[in-house]
Parts: C-alpha cells; sequence; structure tokens
C-alpha cells in the first residue's frame, strides 16, 4: 500500500478536510470494495449507517449481506463473526459503545483471542472488533469507558488506537487486512476532530504495532495514545514557556508494544510520562513505565510518571472534566520531574 | 398447532405494523409432549436394516471408546474424561447424518461424536490427555474444536453455517450442548440469530439430566427444552436419546430442513448419563443407584439389540463381531496412548500471533536458556526427548 505519492507528500495538492469518522468509514468501504470476504456486522450499522455514522452507505453499496443489522446481542454478534471467519470470512464487528462490548468478553477472550493458539495455528480467526471507547462527549454512564486495559492483558489479542485521521484509515485497513483478530480502539472524542485529508489520495498503511514520533524534543517525553494524543500536543506547546522541549510519542498500538520507539526516546530525554484516559490503578500506564524503567534505568533522571483517568468509576458528563487528564494536569506532572537533580 | 394459535399470544403481540404477516411456514413449531420413538413402534418397520446394523456396530465400539478413555485416566494417561456412556446414540447419529461438507460442532463431552464423524481417536484425546488444545485441523475435518466454555460453540455454528449460506454452499452445521448449557445466555442469542438469519443450523441438545450435579428440575421451568424453540421462531423436536434409529431420524429431517433453506431445528433428545460427570466426580452425592437401574433398562446398546436380534438380523455371532471389532479399536487407543507424546516448550510461543512480537521473542529466548541449563544440568536423554 505505500506508495511513492504517499511517502513524497505529493497528494498534499489534493486535500481537503475530513474528519476521522469519514476517514474510518472510508477504511470500511475500500476494505469491503478490495476484499469480497469483508463483512460489518454489528447494531443499526445498516440503514442509519452506526450511531456514529461510522458505517454509513456500505449497507447501500455491498448489500444487507455484507454490511448486516444483527439482533441485538454482543455476545451473538462476535460469537457468529467467530463461525463466519472460520468458514473464510473477514468480520469486521461494531460494538455500539465501550460498556456494552462487555457482554461479548467471553467469547473474545475464550475464543477469538485463543483460537490460533487452540488449533496450533489452524485456524487463525482475522476478526476486527471496533470499539469507540473513552470519555469527554458528554455521555452518561456506560459511554465513555476506557476498557482498553482489559484487551491489553489477553494474549492472542491485537490492540490498536488511532488519535489521527490519517491513521484512523491506515491503522483500520491494516486491522481488517491482519489475519489476527484485532481490538480496534476508536477515540470516540476525536471522530470529528479534522485534518487535511483527501481519501481519494493514496495512503500508506502502516503495519500494526509501530509507535511515532509526533513532536521531537529534549527534555521529556510524553508516551500517549488515542484520546489523550491532542492533550499531550497541546501540553508540549504551552511547555515550551517553561524552558521545556517536551517529546511526543503516540503509540498507536497497545499490543504489540513498541518499545524501541518509546525506550529510544526516553533513553534520549532521560525523563517520561506516561498520558491515558483510563484509569491508572492496573492501567496501561503502570505496564508502560515497569517496560521503560526495565529498559532505561540507567538513563532515567527521575521516576516514570503517570498521568490517568482517576481510579473511579466514569463519573457522570457534568464531572467529566474533573476525571480526564487535561494540559494542566499534563505539565504539573512534568513539573514534578525532579528537573533539579539535573543541574 | 403453530405460533399463531398459541393461547393468548395475541394478547402480547404491538399492533402489527403494516407490512406485517403471520409466519408462512405452517409447520408446528411445538415439540410432540411425548419423545419420538423408533425402536418398540409401528415406525420401526420403515427403518433401513442396514442402518439399524451400522449404528448398532458402532453405539457399541463408542461405549467400548468410553470404557476405555476412562481407563486410561485411572492410568494418568488422561487428565479428564467426561464418558458419554449412555449417550452413545446421540453422539453417533450426530456424527452419521452430516455430509463430509458439513460442520460438526461439539462440546466437551462429545469426543465420540468427533471419533465416529472420522476423527482420529488420538487426535480427539489430545485435549483431554493435556498435551495440546485441539489435536486436528478443524478444517480438514469440519469439526470444531472440543468446546469447553458452556454453549459458547453455538453461535460459531450459527456464523459458519450463515457464512457457508451466504457463500452459496449447501452445508449444514450441527451444534451439541447439554441440558445445562441451555441455561446459558450463548445458547439464546444462538438460538435467536440462527432463526432470525434462517442459518442452517441443528442444535442438539442432550438432556441427559444433570449439569454435573444439578437436576434439569433446577434448571428450567419449561415443560421440555424443546420448548424453547417456538420463541425464536423455529421448530423443536423431542426425541428418545437413546433411541439410535430414532436420533437418526429426527436429526435426519432437520439437516435435511436447514439444507432445503427452511432454517434451524431445535432437538431435544431425552437421555441419561450412566457414568459420573467425569472420572473426577462421585455421582452418589446427587443420585440414588435405582434411578441408575432404571435407565440400564432403556440403554441404548440393548433396546437397540433387542430389536436386531427379534428380528433374526442380529445373532451371538454379530453381537460377537461387533465386541471384538470394538476391543481392537480400543486394543489400538490403548498402545497409542500408552506412548508419551513429544512436546516442543518453544511451541508455547508459536502460535499466539501470527508473527513473534518482540515481547514473545524475547520471552522465547529466556525459555531457551532455561531449558539449556535444565539439559546441561542433567544431560540425560529425558530432556532432550521432551523438547
Ligand atoms: C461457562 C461455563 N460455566 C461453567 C462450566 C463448568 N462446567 C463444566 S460441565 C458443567 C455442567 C454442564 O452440564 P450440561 O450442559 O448439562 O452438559 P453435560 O455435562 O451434562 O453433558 C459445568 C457447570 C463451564 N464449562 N463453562
Amino acid at each position: 500500500m505505500t506508495t511513492a505519492a504517499a511517502a513524497t507528500g505529493e497528494r498534499t495538492a489534493r486535500t481537503k478536510p475530513a474528519t476521522m469518522a469519514q476517514a474510518l468509514g472510508r477504511a470500511l468501504r475500500d476494505s469491503m470494495a478490495q476484499d469480497p470476504t469483508v463483512h460489518v456486522l454489528g447494531e443499526d450499522v445498516g440503514a442509519l449507517g452506526g450511531v456514529f455514522r461510522i458505517t454509513d452507505g456500505l449497507a447501500k453499496e455491498f448489500g444487507e449481506d455484507r454490511c448486516t443489522d444483527t439482533p441485538l446481542a454482543e455476545a451473538g454478534i462476535l460469537g457468529t463473526a467467530v463461525g463466519m471467519a472460520m468458514y473464510g470470512l473477514r468480520p469486521v464487528v461494531e460494538m455500539q459503545f465501550d460498556a456494552f462490548a462487555y457482554p461479548a468478553f467471553e467469547q473474545l477472550i475464550s475464543h477469538v483471542a485463543k483460537m490460533r493458539n487452540r488449533t496450533a495455528g489452524a485456524m487463525p480467526l482475522p476478526i476486527t472488533v471496533r470499539v469507540p471507547y473513552g470519555g469527554g462527549i458528554g455521555g452518561v454512564e456506560h459511554h465513555s469507558d476506557s476498557s482498553e486495559a482489559y484487551y491489553m492483558a489477553t494474549p492472542g489479542l491485537h490492540v490498536v488506537t488511532p488519535a489521527t485521521v490519517e491513521d484512523a484509515y491506515g491503522l483500520l485497513r491494516a486491522s481488517i487486512a491482519s489475519d489476527d483478530p484485532v481490538v480496534f480502539m476508536e477515540p470516540k472524542r476525536l471522530y470529528w476532530s479534522k485534518a487535511d485529508w483527501s481519501p481519494e489520495a493514496p495512503v500508506a498503511v502502516e503495519p500494526i504495532g509501530r509507535a511515532v514520533v509526533r513532536r521531537t524534543g529534549r527534555s521529556a517525553t510524553l508516551i500517549t495514545y488515542g484520546p489523550s494524543l491532542p492533550v499531550c500536543m497541546e501540553a508540549a506547546e504551552a511547555a515550551v514557556e517553561e524552558g521545556w522541549d517536551l517529546e511526543v510519542v503516540d503509540l498507536r498500538s497497545l499490543v504489540p508494544f513498541d518499545d524501541e520507539t518509546v525506550a529510544t526516546s526516553v533513553r534520549r530525554t532521560g525523563r517520561a510520562v506516561v498520558v491515558h484516559e483510563s484509569s491508572g490503578f492496573g492501567g496501561p500506564g503502570g505496564e508502560i513505565a515497569a517496560r521503560i524503567t526495565e529498559r532505561c534505568f540507567h538513563h532515567l533522571e527521575a521516576p516514570v510518571l503517570r498521568v490517568a483517568g482517576f481510579d473511579i468509576p466514569y463519573p457522570p458528563p457534568m464531572q467529566e472534566k474533573h476525571h480526564l487528564p487535561g494540559v494542566d494536569r499534563v505539565l504539573d506532572a512534568v513539573a514534578r520531574l525532579q528537573w533539579e537533580a539535573e543541574s | 398447532m403453530t405460533v399463531q394459535e398459541l393461547p393468548g399470544a395475541a394478547a402480547y403481540r404491538p399492533a402489527p405494523p403494516p407490512a406485517w404477516k403471520p409466519l408462512t411456514d405452517p409447520a408446528p413449531l411445538l415439540p410432540d409432549p411425548e419423545p419420538y420413538r423408533v425402536l418398540g413402534t409401528d415406525a420401526v418397520a420403515d427403518a433401513d436394516p442396514e442402518l439399524l446394523l451400522r449404528l448398532y456396530a458402532e453405539l457399541v465400539r463408542g461405549r467400548r471408546y468410553n470404557a476405555q478413555a476412562t481407563a486410561l485416566t485411572k492410568q494418568g494417561r488422561l487428565a479428564v474424561y467426561p464418558s458419554s456412556t449412555g449417550q452413545e446414540a446421540c453422539e453417533i447419529a450426530a456424527a452419521l447424518v452430516l455430509e463430509e461438507r458439513d460442520w460438526l460442532f461439539p462440546s466437551y463431552r462429545d469426543t465420540l461424536a468427533a471419533v465416529a464423524r472420522g476423527l482420529d481417536p488420538v487426535e480427539a484425546l489430545t485435549l483431554l490427555r493435556g498435551d495440546r488444545h485441539t489435536g486436528y485441523d478443524p478444517r480438514a475435518h469440519r469439526i470444531a474444536p472440543l468446546c469447553t466454555p458452556l454453549a459458547t460453540q453455538l453461535p460459531h455454528a450459527v456464523g459458519l453455517a450463515h457464512a457457508a449460506r451466504l457463500k452459496g454452499d449447501d452445508v449444514v452445521a450441527l451444534a451439541m450442548v447439554g441440558d445445562g448449557g441451555t441455561s446459558e445466555g450463548d445458547f439464546h442469542e444462538a438460538l435467536n440469530f440462527a432463526a432470525v438469519w434462517r442459518a442452517p443450523v441443528v442444535f442438539l441438545v442432550q438432556n441427559n439430566g444433570f449439569a454435573i450435579s444439578v437436576p434439569l428440575a433446577k434448571q428450567t421451568a419449561a415443560p421440555s427444552l424443546a420448548h424453547k424453540a417456538v420463541g425464536y421462531g423455529m421448530p423443536g423436536r423431542l426425541v428418545d436419546g437413546n433411541d439410535a434409529p430414532a436420533v437418526h431420524q429426527v436429526l435426519g429431517e432437520a439437516v435435511a430442513r436447514a439444507r432445503r433453506g427452511e432454517g434451524p431445528t431445535l432437538v431435544e433428545a431425552v437421555t441419561y448419563r450412566m457414568d459420573a460427570h467425569t472420572n473426577a466426580d462421585d455421582a452418589t452425592r446427587y443420585r440414588v443407584e435405582s434411578e441408575v437401574e432404571a435407565w440400564r433398562e432403556h440403554d441404548p446398546i440393548r433396546i437397540l439389540e433387542r430389536e436386531l436380534t427379534g428380528r433374526g438380523l442380529l445373532g451371538d455371532e454379530g453381537i460377537e463381531e461387533a465386541r471384538e471389532a470394538a476391543d481392537r479399536m480400543a486394543a489400538a487407543l490403548r498402545e497409542r496412548m500408552n506412548a508419551d507424546p513429544v512436546l516442543n516448550p518453544m511451541d508455547l510461543f508459536a502460535h499466539v500471533y501470527e508473527e513473534q512480537t518482540a515481547q514473545l521473542r524475547e520471552q522465547a529466548a529466556r525459555l531457551r536458556v532455561e531449558l539449556d541449563a535444565e539439559q546441561d544440568q542433567h544431560g540425560d536423554e529425558d530432556v532432550e526427548e521432551r523438547r
């Protein structure tokens, strides 16, 4: 998929603003057009186009057999997707909201994640499970969970989460093409974020599993993903005033985890803060901090800090601003990186 | 009685939208109150003698397989074995009604169905021996992995059958589940999906009286498990699960119906688990011997044998022949199971993902070092052999 045009940025002349939601829809469309075994199924994905309109137009273009409104049953949706994959299809399942994927956990953990392993490689399951996740959209309870830690803790699953419009397209294409099951976490807060991007232009599809440095800097590394990337980028800009030159790493893929990009950055900067929305205790930040400590201990000038959501059930919408890690909380953590030790 | 005629049903229905039409399929969905029987009824006159003899030979072989596998647990060759002794008629019929292109979705108790379908008896036991999860390629045999979490294989069967139909293949999936498994949410979701999609699936519930220790009466308040079908809009069939030709006929009709594109069927086979739940279970804690005795009278092999000998289709010689064939199978199984499987610990990392992640490569290297150290220490062939 990588083309010279994409690599050289030739296509910028043809770009126009597009949202992440549009990019995701386009990725589904292009995958279905290219590969007749790709099937989309879920609740309201047909005529409505999904509650976030990601699947808009797919049923019309490809027919209801390929973009199917299922009965309202998450275990059934994912369970039947397993059987479809066993017969050679590539199901892309939409879970309507993060917390409504929980009924499907049994299928995900006991079957989707394990089928390749159980059958000693004879029966891989190329299933993509799209999960809109995270808060900041004023959703009432059960509409804002960050459930990535549960998936990360399950061997056999890839866990991917884009933070940009381009990645939304490229990573979803790569996920659907993958012969392994992928939990594709969609930061719903960023659905309407825009970028200059043309779906018609050739786009590089990166393999799953590579982090990317979004901003280079020398003072410390912010490690983040999904909905917290814009927060970190803003924090890095604001930090310039304090004289801090922050590097920002966007993980893009939580499993597999790109130790190399993270360690290379932290060894250079000597300081790291992990930023995510999901609760800190037992959350992704703990794992990432431990990995950094194991690999970069002698380069570290300060303990690896975490800025995460509080260890509380996701709060009601009028209170969520206090829970979500914002720019100030990130900057506060940066300030606590024991700068005086440096001099 | 069709679903429209259920007493009082109309009262619960919302006002029909303009396009609403009653089910056009007039097939009665409700099961007969009595399990369908062939043996000892007039229906037996229509049964094909060749099929009856084939069923008999397979039942005898199956019973012997169960006994041999249970014996292997006592010798430590199998970690556990959930015997299907008493339920052989269901197991065998499930295997025999399917065409080669069809798929079987067994539960952990259905090793026998997989073997009767043609799976290598040793490959069928790898899960229970503990050396591999699934010792066979499911696609090569059209047998899904033996499924341990209850009822979770049922939606897989629906999805596979649905996919086959979308591709234009006339493939049928037969999924097996126990009476306890019908209480699981996945059972409900699978039946509902199957009916809505008119998927070519047959659900076979082996009602063997117990879920480990819990009797059916504590599992459901329904008149029968087959009654559950009506709520989904599919026919439910009740069959004597010990009557091999009856199970074969009812499943055969359900498979044919699915293949014709008329959708799924729920079949409840009423049977009895003669052994304990597994070799590790103590059945005397929850059932009395007199109950087991009563079922012994209705043993699937016994009632078929009675029919065949009564009609002069089977004599002492034939009975002996079937027994000897079963013994030969058991001896071969015993011998092969007595050989230690050759395992490679590095396989642990081989099939987690298509490509090993960097993290898994690191962990594999660590294990390699441990194994080398172990070998340096002991230096014996024992370690080498186990690699
Ligand atoms: C989801 C799930 N819960 C619990 C168990 C543990 N368990 C194994 S067998 C069994 C009883 C199953 O009874 P039934 O469905 O009637 O099948 P049978 O064993 O009688 O063939 C239970 C509770 C399991 N395997 N899966």
